[in-house]
């Protein structure tokens, strides 16, 4: 497992290296058009071809991987944030405000993700200019990925105040802020790493299903969601399988997430 | 059987609170988001100013949501589920002539993934061949990280029924933790001792296994649905299926408020019934085992 999970890292930090290099690899950028040379199938100018109005493929492969690899992260990390401050504090102040909290959290996950996803996506201004929608779609994952997350922390911050260390030092006559931030938070902040590892690739995963639906980051700027959507116009799998970069891509880097993320869960537990 | 039906009854309580306020927050939302006031009919060369005027009207008595809400709930009490804004039919029509559809492919969805799902973590806790392990978990691991609008995509491409695609996408998600349950229950002492007795394996599964897993495997399955529902959405929006999904993305969409509403209310009943009913069922089990 140990090995596997150093592959990940490598092809983490691999792809992430390489789509962190996309201006000197790919100078002409993602939205530069070949107008002769449209819907090309893979070539030594074009190493994944081209798309219908001649942009190339792989700089957009690129682009999109740059734009998902960076701002997943900062969605999760924003997720994270609100978890711990929702969650953790509930958790730690008990009684009603861990009821309110859980209720607060079973009213979200009393919908499907998918589902209010796309609500509240949808909900959102839809003709926007490209970076805007790129903020508002991870914007919007940060913000209502919170739930779960916020569920773990609030059961954990109560379990901690009910162990004997913390009711030492609550007898002691520690402040109630002290005590939170010395003697609960450090104990959450496995919690909080495994939580941010886990939002990741559920994020990421969700932009593509976005994109895909045409709700996710607006042309002509490359997401993976907006790079699957060109799946849609395939006839066959077997026409033209360059246009499955993307989604190999895309599996490849979950998975290490995933693989990753396993070795976060033992930490936490 | 006491504390069964107070179970139910809590159950029932706090759905019945969960989906009033879910109805109010969903409605709140469509009445804040960016560009609710406007109406494509408005830019109709056709329409004079009288009808116009009768358009507006009709919007402006959406716009304050808790008297939209109010009304809507006394309709509904009536049966009167409103009208689509965007469609322009009876809600109710709408809703009566799509759920046939999507129940049909939650149904045959999740029967599919669930009937894969159990083969194969019984074939895994029985053979206890790691190579099987791996692959198993190893495809299983492949369909999760692929987005559920990608497997959509993909059963259009390779012309196989959606329902294919739900239980593709619920497949992975119940596989895991079935697995998991079924190895831990396999390797406990008394089913050990049972093997050991010569006891066979129909017998050790459904007197000793079930029993311990059933709980928590129902759990798993309340989850389960609420995933499948999830999954309608890009699966009857891209296989061109006319379903709830399909009409949930059109409605938000065309920020149809009517229409939003209601589905919303209907997808978190249908998502705390399994939950509960699962729920139910759980400890129904456990109070028997006991």
């Amino acid at each position: 497992m140990r090995l596997w999970r150093q592959v990940a890292c490598g092809v983490l930090i691999l792809v992430l290296a390489a789509s962190m290099a996309a201006n000197w690899i790919a100078p002409a950028g993602y939205a530069r058009q070949y107008r002769d040379d449209t819907n090309a199938a893979p070539s030594r100018t074009h190493w994944l071809g081209t798309d219908e109005i001649g942009r190339d493929q792989f700089a957009r492969v690129l682009y999109g991987t740059r734009i998902s690899l960076l701002l997943a992260p900062a969605a999760a990390l924003l997720s994270t944030l609100m978890a711990a401050l929702i969650g953790g504090l509930a958790g730690y102040l008990g009684g009603v405000w861990a009821r309110t909290a859980m209720a607060m959290t079973d009213l979200f996950m009393s919908l499907p993700w998918l589902f209010l996803l796309i609500m509240a996506r949808a909900l959102m201004p839809l003709n926007v200019s490209p970076v805007v929608s790129v903020l508002v779609t991870f914007l919007l994952l940060g913000l209502l990925g919170w739930t779960t997350a916020a569920r773990v922390l609030c059961v954990s911050a109560g379990s901690l105040c009910s162990s004997d260390f913390v009711k030492q030092a609550r007898a002691a006559g520690i402040s109630p802020a002290r005590l939170f931030w010395v003697h609960v938070a450090p104990n959450l902040k496995p919690v909080l790493y495994a939580q941010f590892w886990i939002s990741i690739p559920v994020f990421i995963l969700s932009e593509a299903n976005l994109g895909i639906l045409g709700l996710g980051v607006a042309e002509p700027m490359p997401s993976w969601g907006s790079l699957l959507k060109e799946l849609e116009g395939l006839v066959s799998v077997g026409e033209e399988p360059w246009k499955f970069v993307p989604l190999i891509l895309l599996v490849v880097v979950v998975t290490s997430f995933q693989l990753l993320l396993s070795r976060e869960e033992e930490v936490a537990a | 059987m006491r504390s069964l039906r107070w179970r139910i009854a809590g159950h029932a309580l706090s759905m019945m609170a969960t989906v009033l306020l879910g109805g109010l927050i969903s409605a709140t939302l469509v009445r804040l988001a960016p560009g609710f006031d406007a109406d494509e009919r408005e830019l109709d060369p056709h329409l004079n100013a009288q009808s116009l005027q009768s358009l507006r009207e009709e919007r402006r008595q959406g716009h304050h949501v808790l008297r939209f809400y109010m009304t809507y709930m006394e309709h509904a009490a009536n049966g009167d589920l409103g009208t689509s804004l965007a469609l322009g039919q009876p809600v109710r029509k709408l809703l009566h002539d799509r759920i046939p559809l999507t129940l049909r492919l939650l149904t045959t969805g999740l029967g599919l993934a669930w009937i894969l799902a159990l083969a194969l973590s019984l074939s895994a806790a029985w053979l206890r061949l790691s190579i099987y392990d791996t692959l198993t978990t190893m495809a299983s691991g492949t369909l999760l990280c692929i987005p559920a609008a990608v497997l959509a995509l993909l059963s259009v491409l390779w012309n196989v029924p959606g329902s294919l695609a739900i239980a593709m996408i619920v497949f992975p998600h119940s596989y895991r933790y079935a697995r998991n349950l079924l190895v831990k229950a396999y390797s406990r002492p008394h089913i050990l001792a049972a093997r050991a007795k010569g006891l066979g394996e129909a017998r050790i599964l459904f007197w000793h296994v079930a029993p311990v897993a059933m709980p928590q495997l129902m759990a798993v399955a309340g989850v389960s649905v609420s995933i499948a529902v999830g999954a309608t959405i890009p699966v009857e929006a891209l296989c061109g299926l006319p379903g709830i999904g399909q009409l949930a993305w059109q409605a938000a969409l065309a920020r149809d408020l009517p229409l939003l509403v209601n589905i919303t209310i209907l997808v978190t009943v249908v998502t705390l019934l399994a939950n509960s009913g699962a729920d139910v069922i759980g400890h129904m089990v456990r109070g028997q085992e006991a």
